[in-house]
């Protein structure tokens, strides 16, 4: 069976900074993959290949065993059964309701089905009350739960999260962390990747954890065995606590 | 001092009305969608595309209403439509004069909607043409500014629209020609009163520009 993602020999510098490098990795159907490593190891731009946002300078991206290069029509196919979480949460000049029927606008669903499934994710989200607000007026954490809710009312195949969590205060993180989960158990065959800098986020969540360090992979492994028999040095150091970035 | 003619007073302000509002549509309609693509797309000599829109702000009327008399009049290529003093040639002149107002604002509106908005957009599934539509709905503010400032420089032109207009009586004349014949006239309290009355209807049409700019599209 063909890896929901898979990433062969990606390697993408920006000017003469080398974002990523030689990565190979692949990702199978169901996976919640968690990302962790410093800052600037290059994270952020993973997600960005696979969500075909960046042009790799050398390999290539693959969903289902196919090959899809950035900027072709088959990359915005794809994109549309991607959904990508960013660490600021995004809303749009709008109202709350209309920032939800945004991505099933754009995928040409009839108005009445819109509402509908608008009024269901709004209900599921505690905003109901506030659907005409403008989306701008919510709490920061009411906004990326609605950035999440807006990203996954499309019901993607894979999902992308980018320290989805950085800057919110627990309740806001365990509902956003209840959402994930429920978008996971929905479909089996959803596949989740995401990047955290919170060991007991990725503890709580993932069923496989990669390091990235300086651009590369250097440790990927089933959760229970990178947090308890980690093979590379930095992830010892990490699951240890001992390591500072 | 003799009493405003109404009647005249009535069809000066229309007239002002109509040539500064088509050619704050027509340029608008061009110049909006025209900053959208240099805004928006990447490409070699944008630079200096961008330099040469923003030093067109500064544009003078004059000239403006020279090139469209030098097209328009009998002997020059378009001197066939004969439009030259009507209100049509107005339009034209005036158009010219928004196109790079509107352009080199939507520029930097649209260039200004945060970064994070438009990877948000292309994540979420949207064609390059939604991207392009929805980064402008964010840009709503800037590009309503960008059709006020239009035609505040449309309603208050004089330099063109005489020259290409003629402010013949009853066809081509408006508020700012008509204040400046009735100047030189001496004819100083109508002349204030057609200020007056520019300043009212100018002020009117930015408080409904205003108005459309707080409004939520969708």
């Amino acid at each position: 069976m063909n890896a929901a993602i898979e990433l062969k020999g990606v390697t993408k510098h920006f000017k003469d900074v080398t974002a990523i490098k030689d990565i190979n990795v692949k990702i199978a159907q169901g996976e919640i993959l968690g990302v962790i490593g410093p800052s600037g190891s290059g994270k952020t731009t993973l997600l960005r290949m696979i969500d075909f946002l960046e042009t790799p300078d050398k390999g290539t991206v693959a969903l289902d065993g196919s090959e899809i290069r950035a900027g072709s029509t088959a990359a915005d196919r794809a994109r549309r059964n991607i959904g990508m979480v960013l660490q600021k949460p995004v809303v749009l000049n709008r109202s709350v309701a209309n920032n939800l029927a945004y991505s099933l606008l754009i995928r040409g669903w009839q108005e009445d089905k819109i509402k509908a499934r608008v009024a269901e994710e709004l209900k599921r989200l505690g905003l109901s009350e506030r659907k005409r607000k403008n989306a701008r007026t919510l709490s920061g954490g009411e906004m990326q739960r609605l950035s999440f809710a807006r990203s996954t009312i499309y019901e993607p195949k894979i999902l992308l999260l980018d320290e989805f969590a950085a800057n919110l205060d627990p309740k806001n993180v365990g509902l956003l962390e209840e959402q994930i989960r429920r978008y996971a158990l929905e479909d089996a065959s959803r596949t989740v990747v995401m990047v955290t800098h919170n060991i007991f986020q990725a503890k709580r969540l993932c069923t496989k954890v990669a390091l990235m360090w300086e651009g590369e992979i250097v440790e990927i492994a089933d959760k229970k065995t990178f947090f308890e028999n980690p093979t590379d040095p930095r992830s010892s150091a990490f699951v240890s606590g001992d390591l500072v970035y | 001092m003799p009493a405003m003619p109404l009647d005249n007073v009535v069809q000066v302000t229309l007239l002002s009305l109509y040539v500064s509002g088509c050619a704050t549509l027509l340029g608008s309609s061009i110049g909006i969608p025209l900053g959208a693509l240099i805004g928006l797309k990447e490409f070699g000599g944008k630079g200096a595309i961008k330099t040469v829109t923003y030093t067109m702000y500064g544009f003078p009327p004059v000239i403006s209403g020279l090139v469209v008399y030098f097209l328009f009049s009998r002997s020059g290529p378009l001197g066939f439509l004969g439009i030259l003093f009507t209100p049509t040639a107005m339009i034209v002149a005036e158009t010219l004069l928004v196109i790079p107002l509107t352009t080199g604002i939507t520029i930097t509106s649209v260039t200004e909607v945060d970064k994070s908005i438009k990877d948000t957009v292309r994540a979420l599934g949207a064609t390059p043409g939604q991207s392009v539509l929805t980064v402008m709905r964010e840009a709503w503010v800037g590009l309503v500014m960008a059709s006020m400032i239009g035609f505040g420089r449309c309603i208050a032109e004089v330099g063109a629209a005489f020259m290409v207009g003629g402010n013949i009586k009853g066809e081509t004349e408006v508020l700012t020609t008509a204040i400046m014949m009735n100047t030189r006239q001496g004819e100083f309290g109508y002349a204030l009163g057609l200020g007056a009355v520019l300043i009212m209807v100018a002020m009117a049409v930015f408080v409904f520009l205003r108005w459309i700019q707080e409004r939520e599209l969708l």
